[in-house]
């Protein structure tokens, strides 16, 4: 078989994948992207390691590996997104946007302290959940 | 102990006791006191031993190195001959009275600890410069005083006038300063020595290549320390410090180093005429100059300060014609003598309540007050005015008996033209000093007005050693006959013509002062006049601190009073007016050097505010706008970052796979 | 190398292989591409099904049966369903979304083409003249798999159970609900 074939499948695969993280805005769909992304290099992996006839079969052995460790990363990334969707009430990527500079954020730290500390006062009682919610957020 | 020995521990023991004054000021106010007086009345019993023990014999010379210093070496060396041992002699005592004196003129001053330290530590830095046989080593004791005289002068520096009169001090002394450094350092590179002993050797045997200019340069540090024209316009000013600073830095020591300092090396300004002659012409002007501004003078102490001027001139011409001996014989009176004038100047201050003439001329019975400033203070008036036989009397003497000599061919170190230059400037400023010093005693002791004020008695301390200073003004001169073994020789008794002319030309200088003092008194209205103090019965430093600030405020200037019965304005005519102002010396350097400065240093502003600061700002905005510019780009959106990464990453693949080609293809 | 021993097939006269692995490429492709354009979110899990599912029918054609199953237990089975899970608890609309792309879409879009044609000049240029033997036994086969898996790569593969297991921990550690939520 030609091997252009599979390389080059791969590559629109990939290029398919990329298009999809840089262009989706919920998470969900931006890890199911990134999956395609991973399997347009898995499938690279064993169209070489069968051209080359590798005694150790590496490729095959690393696809292997992509697999499972594709796995663990759709693991973690779905808690987070889940954890997230919890403190924001939103899964979209381009709506998490803390960390932008803007004009506020030049104003000292201990000013949102200060706001904090009214709202602790003004309600006693859930003043400690609603810190632990916030550390939990910056976690 | 040897002589040498003693001879180190003079300069040292002030010198500590400076240091323990400082160190122990603070925690351990009671020793002030005796750390002030106890090491420089020990230094001056020591100068004593050791000018004995010297004898006016041979010099003794010592010396160590510390460390080698290069192609010149540099020695701590002491060298011991009549002039060093006397002038220490004198420094001792002069500096033992005035700390005794301060201790009671300064009883309630907060600074008074670091004020004797200081006055210690001049007193140190002056019995180095007497004692020292290495040049460079005398340059620090030299350097030491300017800068001990500036805070000295500037001690009342709660005002303007004793802030701008320290600094006017510092300044013009450091403008001769410098001169006189590149001539130290010219004369050791045409004589490869610092030591005086060396230098002189080098004289004699002819190795000396640039007399001349080493002399002049030598000369403008001797002008600027000594209070010569045209360097001389610190000095008056410089009152504006306490009454002992006055009377032991700038009368009685300080700006006797400019002329000791010529004495010890004048083979070097022997070796150049035109060096004597340049000086001759500056001591006279200097002579007649000082003597009408004092004529004029207001302020007791300006007075005072103008005629130690006017003396150094004399010294100064001795030293233009070559003699050294009358020069150091006159240094030592004089300080005796003007020590007793600024001390007990300080006393009449005190018990006036002023400093000014004009108001003590409207008070009666000072003498009655003040009984023991009145007769030291007469003495010491007789003795500057040169009447027999009190020491100004013969030091004068032997000067105008040097210059005569020298006018008349007899002694051919100096050339004629610098004798005649002396000898008629000298006897024309003796006229002035008679007259000055008539004046000033009659305007302080013999005013007509209200009674005095009572202070009570003056302090022990204060008036006591007026008579120990009073002693070697009544006697110093009859040693004339003895001393002049300790100096280079010669005689220095007085000749019948002199005497006689300079008496004569004195007493007339007196009378005439006297008759238009008369005059003036008859004639004069007799309105109040103000500026005296405003607590009296207080320590007297306040007292004459309070003095001076109201001269000014009262008067418009610390120099001179609307006064018409002032027998000065009388006789000097329409040149009152400018000798009031020291010849508007001080006006011409404003114009010619304060002001060109000042100007520069607008430009210089000018340039760093807005030239070179336009950059800076420039920077600073360019550092902004790009950051502003990336912050624009910060948006916080995670996939606009990655995008961006990417485009980079894949145009440096392109870039790398492209090169990679036309590498292949080359 | 082994193409050029082989006798240059040529582009041509396909084989019964290489016809079958464009037509399942180019469905996987089309389905690739509608998983990452559809503005309904539960159809683009269901596309990436298809999509996986003929990459597994790719890795059979490539003779790697083994890694060919996998893919279609790991990712058909759990990971889409962990997506649509997902999917499901960030209560993602059921339906049609407009906005399911963000305002990216023309930058990625340019990133995405340029990456395209670069890559497939690139790999083409590469290529051009490379033939895969798929002749003799099956590279991929369960047996040979094992073997070299077991023989060769024992370690790694003991390593990578540890990093799932990590993986584990990090999911239930931020999945779970804090004790103060629940009281």
């Amino acid at each position: 078989m030609h091997l252009a074939y599979p390389a080059v499948l791969a590559a629109l695969l990939f290029c398919t994948g990329l298009y999809g993280v840089l262009a989706r805005r919920n998470a969900i769909l931006v890890l199911m992207s990134v999956e395609l992304m991973l399997n347009a290099v898995n499938l690279n992996l064993v169209a070489f390691d069968v051209w080359l006839r590798d005694a150790l079969h590496s490729g095959q052995a690393l696809t292997l590996f992509t697999i499972a460790i594709a796995a663990a990363e759709i693991g973690i990334g779905l808690a987070i997104v889940l954890a997230v969707y919890r403190n924001r009430g939103s899964s979209d990527i381009d709506r998490l946007r803390d960390t932008a500079e803007t004009d506020e954020a030049e104003t000292l730290p201990g000013d949102a302290d200060a706001d904090d500390a009214t709202h602790g006062t003004a309600d006693q009682a859930t003043a400690p959940a609603g810190k632990a919610k916030k550390a939990e957020a910056t976690a | 102990m040897t002589t040498t020995t003693l001879a180190v521990l003079v300069p040292l023991l002030p010198f500590l006791g400076a240091a323990a004054a400082l160190l122990l000021g603070r925690t351990a106010p009671g020793f002030a006191r005796p750390l002030a007086v106890l090491p420089t009345f020990t230094a001056a019993v020591i100068a004593v031993v050791v000018a004995v023990r010297q004898g006016g014999g041979r010099a003794i010379d010592a010396s160590t190195q510390l460390t080698p210093t290069g192609s010149v070496p540099i020695d701590l060396a002491l060298h011991l001959d009549g002039f060093a041992v006397l002038t220490a002699v004198l420094v001792g005592l002069v500096a033992t009275c005035v700390q005794i004196y301060s201790t009671a003129y300064l009883r309630d001053d907060t600074r008074y600890t670091s004020y004797s330290a200081l006055v210690s530590l001049f007193t140190s830095a002056m019995l180095l410069v007497v004692y020292s046989g290495d040049l460079m080593v005398l340059l620090v004791g030299w350097e030491i005083m300017g800068i001990c005289s500036y805070f000295l002068v500037g001690h009342y520096w709660e005002t303007p006038e004793a802030r701008a009169a320290s600094l006017k001090a510092f300044l013009v002394t450091k403008l001769g300063d410098v001169p006189f450094l590149i001539g130290l350092f010219a004369l050791a590179a045409d004589t490869g020595t610092f030591r005086i002993t060396g230098i002189l050797a080098a004289v004699t045997n002819g190795g000396l290549d640039h007399p001349t200019l080493i002399a002049l340069l030598l000369l403008a540090g001797v002008a600027g320390k000594s209070a010569q024209f045209p360097l001389h316009t610190w000095l008056p000013d410089a009152m504006a410090g306490p009454t002992p600073v006055s009377a032991l830095i700038h009368a009685a020591t300080m700006v006797a180093a400019g002329i000791y300092f010529v004495a010890r090396l004048l083979p070097v300004f022997a070796a150049s005429g035109a060096a004597l002659v340049v000086l001759a012409v500056m001591a006279a002007v200097t002579m007649i100059g000082s003597g009408l501004a004092a004529l004029a003078q207001d302020d007791i102490k300006r007075v005072l300060a103008y005629s130690t001027i006017g003396q150094l001139g004399y010294m100064a011409g001795a030293l233009a014609v070559g003699d050294r001996g009358a020069a150091v014989f006159h240094l030592i009176s004089h300080g005796a003598f003007k020590a007793v004038l600024f001390l007990a100047a300080g006393v009449v201050i005190h018990a006036a309540g002023t400093n000014s003439l004009a108001a003590m001329s409207r008070m009666s019975g000072l003498t009655k007050r003040i009984p023991d400033a009145y007769w030291t203070m007469t003495v010491a008036l007789l003795a500057l005015a040169a009447i027999p036989p009190f020491a100004g009397f013969f030091s004068k003497e032997a000067v105008l008996v040097a210059a005569e000599h020298t006018a008349l061919g007899d002694r051919d170190i100096a050339p004629a033209a610098a004798g005649w230059t002396v000898l008629v400037a000298g006897l024309l400023a003796a006229v002035l000093t008679a007259a000055y010093a008539m004046r000033l005693w009659l305007l302080t002791f013999h005013g007509r007005g209200t009674e005095a004020p009572d202070h009570g008695r003056q302090p022990a301390a204060m008036t006591s050693v007026l008579w120990v200073l009073a002693v070697p003004t009544m006697a110093f001169g009859l040693t004339a006959g003895v001393i002049s073994d300790w100096f280079d020789g010669h005689s220095l008794a007085p000749t019948l013509t002199t005497a006689v002319l300079s008496t004569g030309v004195g007493l007339v200088g007196g009378l005439v002062t006297y008759g238009a003092w008369r005059h003036t008194t008859a004639l004069a209205a007799r309105p109040p006049v103000g500026a005296v103090a405003a607590h009296p019965d207080a320590e007297p430093a306040l007292v004459e601190l309070e003095a001076m600030t109201s001269h000014t405020a009262a008067y418009g200037t610390i120099a001179d009073a609307p006064d018409p019965s002032d027998p000065g304005r009388l006789l000097l005519g329409p040149l009152h007016r400018h000798a009031v102002t020291g010849f508007h010396l001080d006006a011409l350097y404003s114009t010619l050097f304060v002001r060109p400065v000042q100007a520069a240093a607008r430009l210089v502003r000018f340039l760093d505010r807005e030239v070179v600061d336009t950059y800076v700002r420039g920077s600073g905005s360019l550092a902004r706008g790009l950051g502003t510019a990336v912050r624009r780009a910060q948006t916080g959106n995670v996939q606009t970052y990655l995008g961006a990464l990417l485009a980079g990453t894949l145009v440096l693949a392109i870039a790398a796979v492209v090169f990679a080609n036309v590498n292949a293809g080359a | 190398m082994l193409a050029a021993t082989a006798g240059h097939p040529g582009f041509l006269s396909p084989t019964g292989v290489e016809i079958a692995f464009v037509l399942v490429g180019i469905v996987t492709l089309g389905a690739a591409f509608i998983t990452v354009t559809t503005r309904q979110l539960v159809h683009a899990a269901l596309w990436l099904v298809v999509a996986l599912g003929g990459l597994a029918v790719e890795y059979l054609l490539l003779t790697a049966e083994f890694i060919a199953w996998v893919q279609v237990l790991i990712y058909v089975g759990s990971i889409v369903v962990l997506l649509l899970f997902g999917l499901m608890l960030t209560r993602a609309p059921i339906g049609h979304s407009p906005d399911a792309d963000s305002g990216n879409r023309w930058i990625a879009l340019g990133v995405a083409g340029a990456s395209a044609i670069a890559l497939v000049w690139v790999v083409v240029d590469a290529f051009r003249t490379t033939w895969i033997d798929l002749d003799g036994p099956a590279q991929g086969s369960t047996d040979a798999t094992g073997a070299f898996l077991f023989r060769h790569w024992v370690l790694p593969f003991e390593a990578l159970s540890v990093l799932l297991l990590a993986a584990l921990v990090g999911a239930i550690v931020l999945s779970r609900k804090d004790r103060e939520d629940k009281s």
